[in-house]
């Protein structure tokens, strides 16, 4: 099935790929089918600058599994950080 | 009728709105007239496993074109990108799907071996959008392959702008083939059981078929979903039906 689900985060941050950095300012989570993973569905994140193209997307594939460990994971670091 | 000669070709026509699309044609080289087929990509995109199926109607002996949907958001773009930015920008419209359809029906239908008569087959996403194409424009015949929504109201939480197409079935033109999953969730069993229901309260004229052991896009051979033997079933009836409704003899 197509499961559609889609969420959407405004934010602050900045992504690398072969082409050096870029800022962003959308992050798009989604369910659904994998273009790459081998797997039937997965958690799919889209990085975005709104103001650059379409194909400067820096997509992002994890199984159920994967992605839940990392989202745990990131909660997990940010519940460690000292008071800055 | 097959086709050992086949032309396939990356073309830019007038869609929704008049505006200039990009869309994917591959054509049967022969002298004999023959049918049209407009192919919808699924949610994944325009993408080669779709291009690879629109070439597979020319070598059947079709016209064929294929609609680049998310070509609007992102001309120019590899097909993931673009099809990423269609999500992010709430889908594709059902008026602009209508409107781009029409503009690939236009197209089949003006190429100088064209026999007159046209289908739809859609996969997916495209199985909805094939259906609802069909209810606003007159094809001979239509293929969806499970799509979702056509009967069963989106969740409440839904985020893309898409709704149920019930209300439209009275409308629906030529035969409709159903290729179903009867593994899939969306769409269950139940709702093809009642779509089933509804055409046949309509009179309409379909033939739904429910493969055990296949879930959702159990035609995609680049997906860990394929079902070779659902997809070559399906293969055979979609050849029957466009050729029956599509061909110089019917």
């Amino acid at each position: 099935m197509c499961t559609y689900l889609t969420n959407f985060v405004h934010t602050q941050g900045s992504v690398k790929s072969a082409l050096g950095w870029q800022s962003i300012d959308e992050t798009v989570v989604y369910f659904d089918h994998p273009v790459h993973l081998h797997k039937e569905h997965s958690l799919n994140i889209d990085f975005r600058n709104s103001n650059l193209g379409v194909e400067t997307r820096i997509g992002i594939e994890l199984s159920r599994e994967t992605a839940k460990e990392l989202a745990e994971t990131i909660l997990k670091t940010l519940d460690q950080v000292p008071d800055l | 009728m097959r086709s050992e000669s086949i032309l396939a070709e990356h073309i830019y026509f007038r869609g929704f709105n008049g505006e200039m699309i990009e869309g994917y044609l591959a054509r049967a080289l022969s002298l004999q007239s023959v049918g049209s087929v407009v192919v919808i990509h699924h949610m994944p995109g325009f993408d080669r496993s779709t291009k690879e199926i629109t070439r597979r109607f020319a070598e059947m002996g079709f016209n064929a074109v294929m609609p680049n949907l998310n070509y609007r958001e992102g001309p120019g773009a590899s097909s993931d990108d673009a099809a990423a930015a269609t999500r992010a920008a709430g889908g594709v419209p059902d008026d602009r799907l209508i409107g781009d359809v029409a503009g690939a029906q236009d197209l089949v239908l003006s190429l100088s071996n064209s026999n007159g008569k046209s289908g739809v087959i859609g996969y997916c996403s495209g199985g909805r959008q094939a259906v609802l194409s069909a209810c606003n424009i007159a094809f001979n015949a239509i293929v969806d392959c499970y799509g979702a929504f056509v009967v069963e109201k989106p969740p409440s939480e839904f985020p893309l702008p898409i709704t149920s197409i019930v209300d439209q079935i009275p409308k629906l033109s030529g035969t409709l083939l159903g290729l179903f999953g009867a593994d899939d969730k969306y769409p269950s069993p139940d709702s093809v059981t009642k779509l089933g229901e509804i055409l046949s309260e309509y009179g309409k004229d379909f033939d739904f078929h429910s493969f055990e052991g296949a879930g959702h896009a159990f035609f995609d051979s680049s997906r860990p979903s394929y079902r070779f033997d659902s997809a070559n079933s399906g293969w055979a009836l979609i050849s029957k039906l466009f050729t029956e409704k599509l061909g110089d003899g019917s």
